[in-house]
Order: C-alpha cells, then structure tokens, then sequence
C-alpha cells in the first residue's frame, strides 16, 4: 500500500514517522500550553491595572516581531540545540498572541455580571474559575487556536539550526537529497496536523461552553 | 552574547565583498521589499473590494487559517526543490503566498468595521461608491489596514530569512552559513543584525500610521 | 414639494415595505412621517434619495421624478440627517460640514466661510470647528450633522430619526433648535419618527403610518389630535389628546384682568377697594417692579397699613399671553390653588389675571372657530378636487388656528371672551 511506504522515511533522516510526530506535538503543544499558563495570570494584571497594558502590549508587539530563526539562534547559546530552545522560543511567541487574546477575554464580561456575583456572595477565586473565566473563555480560546496552529507551523523552522523541529527536518532532508516526496510528506503533515487541532479545539470550546452565542467566537 | 557580535563585527570577512555586511543587509531589504510589494499589490485591491461589498467574511477568514497553517520553510524548499532553481526567485512565489492572508484579512475587516451610519451618511450625500471607499471607509480603515501591513512586512522580513536555506544570499546567510562551519558568533552575528531590521520596520510602520492616520481616528483603544 | 404617488416597495421575499402610499410633502414645511416599527417610515424616506427604490409609483420632487438624474447627483441636492449623524470621523468638524459644497466644486475658503456661518446658525461654538467628532458630545454631533446637510443649501431635507439617540432633555433642546433654525432657512423637510410627541411638536403636517406601510391619516397636528381617522390612529395618539391639542390654541387674545393686581405698598383699605370694584375673590400682591410675589384674601388683610405684610399664597408660575398656548395658560390657572393664572410680559412683569372660568370659555371659543376652518377647508378641498388641475389638493388644508382666537370670534352662542367673570 502507497500508505505504508509513504510513512516509512529513508534512514537518513534518523526519525520514525512517528518519531517526528511525537517531537511536533509535544514541543509545540507543550508551549502553547506553558504560554497560555503564563499568560492568564499577565493578562489578568493587565485587565486590572489598565495602566499596565499599553507598555506590555508593546512589548509583545516588538517580541512578535523577532524573527523565528533569529530567537532559536540567540538561545542557542543558553540551552543549546535542543528541543527546549525550540520550546522557549515558541511558548514566547504563544505568549504575544495569547496575552492580548486573555485581556480582551476578560474585557468581554460585563462589569455588572462581576457586580451580581459578588452580590451573590461568590469569592474572588471562585468568581474568576466559575464566573469569569467561562466569559472569557470563548475569544481566549480563539487566541489559543490561534497560538496553536502557529507553533505547529513555527517549530519547522527549527530544522535549519539542527536535528530537531519536528515534520521540519522533512523539508531540510528532503532539500539536501531533492526528494521532494518528503517534502510533500511534510507540509502534508504539518497542514493536516494543524487544522486537526485547529477543529478539536473547535470542538473542545463548544463542549466547554455550550452557552456561548456561536456566532460571536470568530475565526 | 556580546563578545559574540563583537567577534561578528570586526571579522574581515564580513567587511565587505558579497558575504559583507551591507552587502547582506542590501540583499536582504531589497528582496523583502520587493515581496512584500507584490503582496500588498495581490492583498490591497482585492480586500478593498471585498471589504466594500461586504462579502466575503467567511472565504477570507478561512483563507487567514490555512495561511497561518502553512510551513515557511517547507513551501520554499518544495518550489526550489520542484522547479529546480535556487536563488531568490524560487522563493519569492511562497515569501508572497504568505504575505497576503495577513493584507487580506485586516484590511477586509479594518473596512467591514466602519460604522454603518458614515458608509450610508455617505453615500445619502451623493458620494459615488469610489468616492465613499477612498475618501471615507479607506480613510476610516487606515490604522486597521497600515497594522496588517506592518504585519506581513515584519514576517516577509522573517521569512526572508529563511530563503537563505536554498542558498539565497541575504541574512540568514549568517546564519545558515554559520551553523554549517560552526561559528557560532557568525549565527549570532546574522540573527542579530536580522532583529535590527524587523525593529526598523516596526519604527518605520509606526511613523507612517503617525503621519497617514488622521488624529481624529486616534481614540485609546 | 415632495410628491408621493401611490409608491410601493415590496421585496423578494414578499414583504411589503410601504403599500401604495400617497401623499405630497409641502413647500417651506416639516411633514412628519411617524408610525409603530415595520411602518415603512424610514423606507419610505429612503426611496426619496433612492437609497432605496420604490417597486412601484413614483417619487417627484417639484414635479420633476427622482429617477430623472443620476443617483448621486439627486443625493447632492438633497440634506440627509441620520440618527447617529454619521460623521466622517477621519475629518474635523468643519471638514465634515464642506463634504457637499466640495463635490459640487465650491473651493475650499467659500465653503469654509459657510461652514462658519452654518456652526452658528445650529448653535455651535466656533471653538469646536478643529475638533474631531469623537471629542463632541451626542447632542453636538447631532446638529454638526444638521449643519452638514444644511450646507450645500439643498432645498428639501430628509431627516431620519435624528433626534432619537440622544438623552431627553438634550432632545428637548435641539427640537426647539430645530424649529427656531426651520424658522430662518424654510425648508421642505421630510422627517421620520416614532414618537408621536415629536410629531406634534414639529410637523407641520403628519402621515400615521400603520405596520406594512399603509397611510392612516395625513393631516395638520390639531386636525390629527381633533379627528383622528380611526381606532389606530386614536390608539397611537395616546391620552389626553384633548389638551394636547391646546398647544395649538394661542394664548394671544384673552383679556386679563388687572383690577385685582395690586402693589405690595398699597394701603389695606384702598386694597379691599380694589377687590370690591373688580368683584374677584382674590388680589394678586406685585412688587415695586409689578412682578408677582402672591394671592392674598381680601377678607384676611390686616385693618391698617400696607397689605405687603399679609400672608401670601403662591401662586405657581405665570404665562406669557401671546407666546404662550392655552394649554400653558390652562396649566397656570390649574396648577395655581386659588384658580386664577397670572399672566406676564417678557420680563416677568404682571400684566393681569384670568379665571380658570374664563380661560375655560376662551377653549370653547378656539374650539368653535377651529371646527369652523376645518369644514371651510374641507369644503375648499372638495371644490378644488373636482376641478381638474387640482394640484396641491393636500396642502390645502385648514392654516393652523393662526391669529388671536378672540378677534374672529364668530357668532355662535358661547359668551365672546370680553365678558370675564
């Protein structure tokens, strides 16, 4: 079967097909989540010290702007050619997109909600777990999305620097021995790979959040 | 890191020739600018309709997923790869492929955010619709439009960057180059000076939306 | 004038936005269209400028068919005022009000200077001409926006709910605005609706629309108030329309008393005099300025001495005979707790008193004549429809009930208005 050969990779490339897979989901998934964990309790000041977001938005601004190859090369030098350099660098990025995603979430509760939970006698943390944060949750979870799909895509870039960076180094091995059938077989993979989670978070926030009006969470 | 760029800085090689620095920086800013014309020229005309008319909304939407979706590094390998050329021009098709969802999306929504009652303020007072798209919605988009711009310049300079793996020349020469002979300070050298130019290009975004943007559309936002 | 003649506008779908409505908007005056939401009020006033095109009929303003010029070109000679205004917010104030004049080609100084006198005209300071709308409050925006479509000087204006977004008593302030500056430029206006209070207060004319775009009525304020057409109409005015339609009544020909008013510095006796001689139950004490202070008992004033140390009652808040309604010299009277309404000049100086009793003839007596003038220009109407270059049939309705409702008082059987009590 075409299937069977397509996945077995030349020995060249020193992964499995499912080797590569393992390494893409658990560096580029896991620093989308280590971003969004940071980036809850950011967001959070910033949403409640007004004064602070103008400043850490600029930041995130010029961070974004950093070119992808530049920061793996600039940590290097702190922690090698690594899968945690790929994974610092990429939770940095998910951070720029998810902090202003977070703010803007928690811009979206109503002040008088807050007002009736407090009235109601709800604490502080149990207003934020089970009032607020479901608020939020659908334009954070449109960042997330956001997030996700650009780590995917972003940790391909890892291969220039080395032997890491995933369904990447399809595209580095298939440039040095022209075979553009791994080549395909990357960009296959990381496409598809993608969008997959790209609808499984879809899907996710809808079970999450089966109140929330689907026509407001946008693309 | 310092001694790094200090190292960088005052090696020969780079002084000048075709591996020197300006050199670079000249290849560098001259193919980007020429990429991120090219997307701005697809992006801009297109969007301006779209976001006119008001349609549309989905198709763009999902056109900005799968452009974010889509691996730099690999679209340029697989046009050098297929086609068989290895120098700019292989990678100029993917550089503008990328560029434009990012045009296309914020300058579509950037005029779909007008607020209805000037469109149609406009148009009862015997503006044409040319008219009411350059000298109203245009005007109204224009910091929306300029920050997608700026966002598809800032990763054209990036992705440039990477074109350097088919043997492009430009910055991420440095770095690719680099990396092959194990000198370290050449990769810091190149991704360093890489920053300075993407740095720039927001500096140079932020004058222009300074300028273009009327002071009447800068409310805190 | 802007002539409807039987338009229609139905959509794909079936729904019938305005139903085969006629009626001719007159010259130099504000024809409200007013009606519950789906009316097809705001429809309506879009085929005009043909935002929207009618399905059927026709649409001519001073005869001529909207459809005979270019879209854009019609729009340059129409004033558009929307709810929101619809300010360009990419440009300054001024800028915003010389949109149109520039597409017509006026250079920038003459249509500056007109901009200028248009700010002054609607009530603005000049200081704002360099502003931004987002640093102008609603209410500001909102005559930038009638000033803008004042600017080209376009004969007819359109007005589509403009008052509506903003607070009420900043909405109070820009109707009265809006009939002192109607005052002075005299436009043909078409404005939309819905509330009925505003229709009243500025139409010269009203269409009622009912839900699906059927014309109810179309008639002036007081003959609307007076006969409404039928149960919808009654509904949709609402309550007392009875003394709402005192508005309309002036208070210009009452005769007011002034034997009972008296000076504060008057000795009891010589006042207890002057109620005697003028036969009212009450004095109304004035001041060295002959401005009102109270109503004192004639029977409870001390033996000696001025009166102004006697107890007073208040006696509420005066009128002005003249520029004030009947309904304004009703509510005086009534709200006053001895029954009679003082009445005063411009400065706050009594001029004399009147009896509710009296004031309540004077109602009768407006009452009287305005049916009168109602069945004269009903029987003008007639007249001029059988002719057959009828022409303005609409507009030949009553005038409103104009001049002093005590000079022409016919000879009916009522007490004329001189006999006070």
């Amino acid at each position: 079967m075409i299937a069977a050969s397509v996945f077995d990779l030349p020995s060249y490339v020193q992964h499995s097909y499912l080797g590569l897979l393992g390494e893409q989901l658990e560096v580029s998934l896991g620093a989308t989540l280590g971003g969004l964990l940071v980036s809850l309790p950011i967001g959070q000041a910033c949403a409640r010290w007004r004064l602070l977001y103008p400043p850490v938005l600029g930041l995130v601004t010029v961070a974004y702007s950093i070119p992808s190859l530049a920061l793996f090369v600039f940590l290097i030098d702190y922690t090698g050619i690594t899968d945690t350099t790929l994974f610092i660098a990429l939770a940095l990025y998910s951070l720029c997109i998810l902090v202003p995603g977070v703010v803007d979430g928690i811009r979206t509760v109503p002040p008088e909600v807050k007002l009736a939970a407090d009235a109601m006698g709800y604490g502080p943390a149990r207003r934020y777990f089970q009032v607020e944060l479901p608020i939020a949750a659908p334009t954070i979870m449109a960042a997330v999305r956001v997030a996700t799909v650009s780590s995917i895509s972003l940790m391909s870039i890892g291969a220039v620097i080395g032997n890491l960076g995933g369904f990447g180094q399809l595209f580095t091995t298939g440039l040095r021995s022209f075979n553009l059938s791994l080549v395909w077989l990357g960009l296959f993979s990381l496409v598809v790979l993608a969008l997959l989670c790209d609808v499984l978070l879809r899907l996710a926030q809808r079970l999450m959040t089966p109140w929330a009006d689907r026509r407001s969470a946008r693309a | 890191m310092i001694d790094f760029l200090r190292q960088f800085f005052s090696d020969p090689r780079f002084q000048s020739g075709y591996d020197g620095i300006w050199q670079r920086i000249s290849e560098h800013c001259w193919y980007s600018l020429i990429a991120f014309l090219c997307a701005a020229a697809i992006g801009l005309p297109l969007a301006l309709l779209t976001g006119h008319i008001g349609r549309g909304d989905g198709p763009i939407a999902a056109l900005a997923a799968v452009g974010r979706a889509m691996p730099s590094l690999g679209l340029i390998v697989l046009l050098a790869v297929k086609i068989g050329v290895f120098n700019f021009n292989a990678a100029l098709i993917p550089l503008v492929a990328l560029a434009v969802p990012p045009i296309l999306l914020t300058t579509h929504e950037g005029l779909r955010a007008v607020e209805r009652s000037v469109v149609d303020a406009a148009r009862g007072m015997g503006m044409r619709p040319l008219q009411v798209l350059f000298r109203v919605e245009i005007p109204s988009a224009l910091p929306l439009i300029l920050s997608g711009l700026r966002t598809a310049a800032v990763q054209v300079v990036a992705t440039t960057t990477i074109a350097a793996v088919i043997s492009f020349g430009g910055l991420g020469r440095y770095v690719v180059d680099g990396l092959s002979q194990y000198q370290y300070y050449q990769v810091v050298g190149g991704g360093f000076l890489v920053v300075l130019l993407s740095v720039a290009t927001l500096i140079l975004f932020s004058v222009i939306t300074r300028l273009a943007v009327s002071p009447g559309l800068r409310r805190n936002r | 004038m802007i002539s409807f003649e039987r338009v229609t506008k139905r959509y794909p779908d079936g729904t019938v936005a305005v139903n085969e409505l006629s009626f001719t908007a007159p010259d130099g005056a504000i024809t409200v269209l007013v009606g519950p939401s789906g009316c097809g009020k705001t429809t309506s006033l879009r085929m005009v400028n043909r935002l929207i095109e009618p399905t059927e009929g026709r649409i001519a303003i001073d005869g001529t068919d909207v459809r005979a010029r270019p879209a854009a070109e019609l729009r340059r000679s129409i004033g558009y005022v929307i709810q929101h205004a619809g300010l360009f917010p990419h440009r300054t104030i001024v800028d915003n009000i010389t949109t149109v004049p520039r597409l017509l080609g006026t250079d920038r100084r003459t249509a500056r200077n007109r901009a200028h006198e248009l700010m002054e005209l609607v009530g603005l300071d000049p200081a704002l001409a360099k502003r931004y709308p987002y640093q102008l409050s609603g209410g500001q925006q909102q005559r930038v926006g009638v000033a803008r479509a004042l600017a080209a000087d376009p004969p007819v204006l359109l007005m589509d709910e403009p008052f509506s977004a903003v607070d009420p008593i900043v909405r109070k302030g820009l109707q009265e605005e809006f009939l002192r500056i109607q005052g002075e430029v005299a436009k043909t206006i078409l404005f939309v609706t819905h509330d009925i209070d505003e229709a009243i207060k500025l139409g010269d004319k009203i269409a009622v629309l009912r839900e699906g775009g059927v014309l109810a009525q179309f008639a002036s304020p007081d003959r609307l108030l007076a006969e409404p057409a039928d149960d919808f109409v009654e509904q949709f005015l609402g309550r007392d329309r009875g003394i709402r339609r005192l508005t309309f009544y002036p208070s210009a020909g009452l005769s007011l008393q002034e034997g009972p008013v008296v000076a504060a510095d008057t000795p009891a006796p010589s006042a207890r005099d002057a109620a005697l001689s003028a036969g009212t139950p009450w004095l109304l004490i004035v001041d060295a300025d002959r401005r009102p202070l109270g109503w004192a008992n004639p029977a409870a004033l001390p033996d000696q001495g001025p009166i102004g140390n006697a107890r007073l009652i208040g006696y509420g808040h005066a009128f002005v005979p003249g520029s004030d309604s009947l309904r304004a010299a009703l509510d005086a009277a009534v709200l006053s707790p001895t029954g009679w309404a003082v009445g005063t000049d411009g400065n706050g100086q009594v001029l004399g008193v009147i009896s509710q009793e009296s004031i309540g003839s004077a109602i009768r007596a407006a009452h009287a004549q305005s049916s009168t003038e109602r069945e004269r220009a009903d029987e003008k109407a007639a007249a001029a429809d059988a002719a057959p270059d009828s022409g303005t049939a609409a507009e030949a309705d009553e005038p409103s009930a104009a001049d002093s409702a005590g000079s022409e008082a016919p000879p009916s059987d009522e007490a004329p208005l001189e006999q006070a009590r």
